[in-house]
């Protein structure tokens, strides 16, 4: 190993050094311990593997000493008490998982460090490469590298891939494109399966090819297992690449719904390959069966949701244990499935689409981070292990090289795929509005990608039924590999070519809120006069029932009635206020659009002469402090009850929702104060340029915020607009009561001065950036239905 | 269908429609037997028929829907004002702001109609007609639109009407002296804050080419 480290320190400064170190000592690593093993199992021969190190022939006489030991218990002769020991065994396992997975993610990591090489090649090709590498480098050593097992597959690895699909999954693109996303899965897939199955069934036969003893639904189960469109591939390929949202979500909506078609196709196949033929009954009742496993695993999925969605109504009090439920529920909801070999996949969509707008408005700010973290993390470790893991059960596997079946197979594939888009949306764009043009068909054809279930459902063929299992499964690497590494590759070059349209990266703006809430209410509204019922009519009456019934169970509180938009506001101004804290406070934000507008070039100006000055009633007053008051309050719950469980409360978070309310309240005052106004009605300029923008730095430290200093006789009411005061102030402040200042005039031109920092606080808020989540993720603004 | 009651002159002016507005002859076929449910055999349209359309009392922004179709500027190019009834073409022309964008239309007309659709929704803002949304137009849309949900609606709207016009402002006319005013928006700064949205592809009603009015009320 000392060997090793020094290669490495002579080898220059250039990047890859390290990685290709990491990536052999990790390698070294297992291939140590797997020979390790093997004396400690075979109970006390002398290591035959000494290789490199001499430590580990030390280490062998420890443990054959101790192996020794332990084999005669009753003769207990007094030997020098074991200060070092080695048994590897009864870690073994666990150790082996953790260190195939910091294998994964030291790759994930030395790819990036490579300059380039992440924007042309995708990184599941890369991941493959390793694979192969490792398993290469496995195979010489002399040992059998493991095999991806399809249980260890279906069970472990895929689901937090899926789980993050749908609990992400964009919903209104979504429900908009169902009809078109149903009709690529389910009738794109069949149409692929028999077409491919059948031809090759007629290209066995042909004499020569030394094929004849495939008969015809061993070709057919064939088919059906490569002609599903795998989302892993798809999600890891599209997810670089940043096209359109219509695009993305129907080539990856087909690949999620058509796990239901896979599912009966193969098991229906499986089932009589070995009979060898199948009645019309059997096909009927295949039909069925498609039903029964597509719409069960939906239900499945959508009572474990509101079942989560439930539960996380009572979490205010035990806040740290949010995202367990949301994660449990929804692995309960894919082997739920799973146990009645419905479609698991379908299952895990219909519970993270159907809880996740019930659940975020329940759970605190906190946890829908650590949701969204923990997916992500979960779903890229899967996604890169499995990706290996292709690579190493490539070298691992008992390959049988057929050239024909192989070509044949790799060209039906593209055929297949290309004629069935062509095909189903010729017969699409009779029915749909937006068409779908030639560019779009190219990109959906050809992002038609496989990947590791087929793989694995290959995997799982018994061989006794099937002798030329390893035939198919040669073909299906081969196929796989084809599509990721041509298609994958390629994609990118050539979606740049054809100007395909790409995502919007803006973000979404309380304007386009405001305005795509008005369209919909229009165009439900016109639907309604024509006498039509529509996409719009359903969907409003959907909103409806919702608000109504649904919302009231699943929702704790207060915040069951709040319409969409308020939700949609609170979330942005939350949003900049921790941005604001994040950025330091002190340096100044990064401007999307850098403008000098701000509140008061909009507030109208009002004449003095023509307005009779009406005064605010004390009722109103008071309604509107307790209004505040109750909203400052359920805030502070809300954000207090980590305290119990040793997490401490956030100082900033704290902080900064109680600026947030003082800010509203502030506002408030301010438009009374407007009304009220007698003489000062317009700002003298001097008040307004007299502060610098600069000095506002919401650093809780400094208490010297040059604020203009009023003297006044009069005294000035607490909560005069010192923002970064409020910090201080906000311990001893109890109640944001003392509107002393109201009626009178020259601390009026105090808090005008205040309401200037404000507004220019606020503007200065506006303008901020995006959250820098992991890989840009837009979905998570994307509101439900209202 | 829907023609069975016609004499030859309204299939002619049905000819003359379908070229004016761009609707296929079934597609005015249908509407005009609505036109006809909704007037009870009247010839023109009233405020008071809409009432009859039971689905619409749900709807917040209600009475904009409704003015919208009796506003002249939605159907005669430089008209203004408001009128008391309409005739079915002029309900035909305003329907036809929600026609789809068809498969093979040049960027020119897509922009075009995207322009018409983004002048039907000014209109609908604008309601005293001088060009610009002001800060209460805008108010009192987001007013409406929070209006199903009592007391909580009616003290942030405020807040987030004056978020989403300093937002404009900011996009639109991005330096302003502090004591300078900002109008109000303008056509002009209307289509530019909405150009993310693909209004001609968002905007519109799949008006039908088969009879199924007599499924719905």
């Amino acid at each position: 190993m000392t060997l090793l480290s020094s290669r490495c320190r002579c080898s220059g400064t250039s990047i890859p050094a390290p990685f290709r170190g990491l990536l052999f000592l990790c390698a070294l690593v297992l291939l140590l311990l797997s020979e390790a093993v093997e004396p400690l199992g075979a109970s006390g021969s002398p290591g035959g593997a000494g290789d490199s190190s001499g430590g580990s022939h030390g280490l062998q006489k420890g443990c054959e000493a101790d192996v020794t030991k332990s084999k005669h218990p009753t003769n207990r002769t007094k030997k020098p008490f074991p200060v070092l020991s080695f048994d590897y065994e009864h870690v073994k396992t666990p150790f082996e998982i953790s260190l195939w997975v910091l294998l994964a993610s030291l790759m994930k990591l030395g790819f990036h460090l490579i300059p380039r090489l992440s924007s042309i090649v995708p990184e599941s090709c890369l991941l493959i490469v390793v694979g192969l590498l490792v398993g290469g480098l496995i195979k010489v050593v002399g040992e059998t590298p493991p095999v991806l097992d399809s249980q260890v597959f279906f069970l472990f690895l895929l689901p937090p891939i899926i789980l993050d699909a749908g609990y992400f999954l964009p919903i209104r693109p979504f429900s908009e494109n169902l009809g078109t996303i149903l009709m690529f899965a389910v009738v794109g897939t069949l149409w692929n399966s028999f077409f491919m199955g059948g031809l090759l069934y007629g290209v066995c036969q042909i004499k020569g090819t030394d094929l004849n003893t495939v008969n015809l639904l061993a070709c057919l189960l064939f088919g059906s297992i490569i002609s599903a469109v795998d989302p892993v591939a798809v999600l890891a390929v599209f997810e670089e690449i940043h096209i359109n949202e219509l695009l993305h979500i129907l080539v990856f909506g087909e690949s999620l719904l058509n796990d239901a078609v896979t599912v009966v196709l193969y098991h229906l196949f499986e089932e009589y390959a070995g009979v060898g033929s199948v009645s019309i009954l059997d096909v009927f009742l295949g039909v069925v069966c498609f039903l029964v496993v597509a719409l069960g695993g939906v239900l499945v999925g959508a009572f474990y949701g509101i079942l989560a969605a439930f539960t996380s109504r009572f979490t205010s009090h035990t806040r740290v244990i949010e995202p367990l439920f949301v994660f449990v529920y929804s692995y309960m909801a894919y082997l739920s499935a799973e146990v009645f070999h419905l479609s698991g996949i379908m299952a895990l969509i219909a519970c993270g689409a159907v809880m996740r707008p019930y659940v975020e408005a329940n759970i605190s700010h906190k946890s829908h981070t650590t949701i969204k973290y923990f997916l992500k993390m979960w779903s890229s470790v899967s996604e890169t292990l499995i990706f290996i893991f292709l690579g190493v059960s490539t070298v691992a596997g008992n390959h049988s090289w057929n050239w024909t079946f192989v070509t044949v197979t790799i060209i039906l594939c593209l055929v297949s795929r290309v004629l069935g888009v062509v095909g189903l949306t010729y017969v699409i764009n009779k029915f749909r509005i937006v068409k779908l043009t030639t560019k779009d068909q190219f990109i959906v054809a050809y992002g038609g990608l496989r990947g590791a279930i087929a793989f694995s459902l290959g995997y799982l063929l018994d061989k006794s039924h099937f002798p030329m299992r390893d035939m198919f499964l040669t073909a299906i690497i081969t196929v796989i590999f084809f599509t990721v590494f041509v298609q994958g590759m390629t994609i990118r070059p050539l979606v740049d070519l054809l100007a395909v349209k790409k995502k919007q990266e803006t973000k979404r703006s309380i304007n386009e809120e405001i305005h795509t809430q008005f369209l919909d209410h229009l165009l439900t509204g016109i639907e309604d006069i024509c006498g039509h019922y529509g996409h719009h009519h359903w969907k409003d009456k959907l909103n409806r029932f919702n608000k109504k019934y649904v919302k009231k169970c699943l929702i704790a509180g207060e915040r069951s009635k709040e319409p969409q938009l308020i939700a949609f506001y609170h979330k942005m101004e939350m949003k900049q206020a921790i941005e604001l804290v994040e950025s330091g406070g002190g340096v100044k934000l990064p401007s999307a659009v850098p403008s000098t507008v701000s509140m008061q070039n909009i507030q109208p100006k009002k004449p003095p002469s023509d307005r009779a000055i009406p005064q605010i009633s004390k009722g109103r007053e008071e309604e509107i402090r307790k209004i505040l008051r109750n909203n400052l309050q359920k805030t502070r719950q809300r954000l207090r009850s980590y305290n119990r469980h040793t997490l401490v409360a956030d100082p900033y978070e704290d902080g900064w929702n109680d600026l947030l309310f003082k800010r509203q309240k502030l506002m408030e005052i301010e438009k009374k104060v407007m009304c009220v106004s007698v003489s000062l009605t317009h700002v003298p300029n001097w008040w307004l340029h007299s502060s610098d923008p600069q000095a506002y730095s919401s650093k809780p430290t400094s208490d010297d915020l040059p604020t203009i200093k009023v003297d006044l006789a009069s005294p000035q009411s607490p909560d005069s607009v010192n923002l970064v005061n409020e910090f201080q102030k906000a311990a001893t402040q109890n109640d944001p009561d003392d509107d002393g200042g109201l009626v009178m005039k020259v601390p009026f031109a105090d808090k005008d001065q205040g309401e200037q920092d404000n507004k220019k606080e606020q503007q200065r808020l506006m303008r901020c950036l995006s959250d820098p989540g992991p890989g840009g993720d837009e979905e998570e603004d994307e509101p439900f239905l209202p | 269908m829907g023609t069975s009651l016609s004499a030859p002159d309204q299939d002619d002016d049905f000819e003359d429609l379908a070229a004016r507005t761009g609707f296929s002859l079934e597609q005015i076929g249908n509407l005009h037997k609505r036109f006809k449910h909704l007037t009870n055999n009247q010839s023109t349209l009233r405020r008071e028929n809409f009432d009859s359309v039971t689905d619409l009392m749900w709807n917040p922004i209600r009475s904009e829907i409704i003015e919208a179709f009796f506003d002249t500027r939605n159907f005669q190019p430089g008209g203004t004002g408001s009128v008391r009834e309409i005739t079915f073409e002029e309900f035909l022309i305003v329907m036809s702001h929600f026609r789809p964008p068809e498969l093979n239309m040049t960027s020119e007309q897509r922009e075009s109609l995207r322009t018409k659709k983004l002048r039907f929704l000014f209109n609908m803002y604008d309601k005293d007609n001088d060009g610009k949304i002001t800060l209460q137009e805008y108010r009192h849309v987001v007013e409406e639109l929070l209006s199903r949900s009592g007391t909580i609606g009616k003290d942030t709207a405020k807040d987030i009407a004056d978020a989403a016009m300093l937002e404009v402002a900011s996009i639109t006319v991005v330096h302003m002296e502090p004591d300078e005013f900002y109008e109000g928006i303008t056509f002009e700064h209307f289509v530019k804050i909405l150009k993310d949205i693909e209004i001609e592809s968002k905007m519109y009603v799949r008006f039908l080419n088969m009879d199924t009015t007599t499924l719905c009320k």
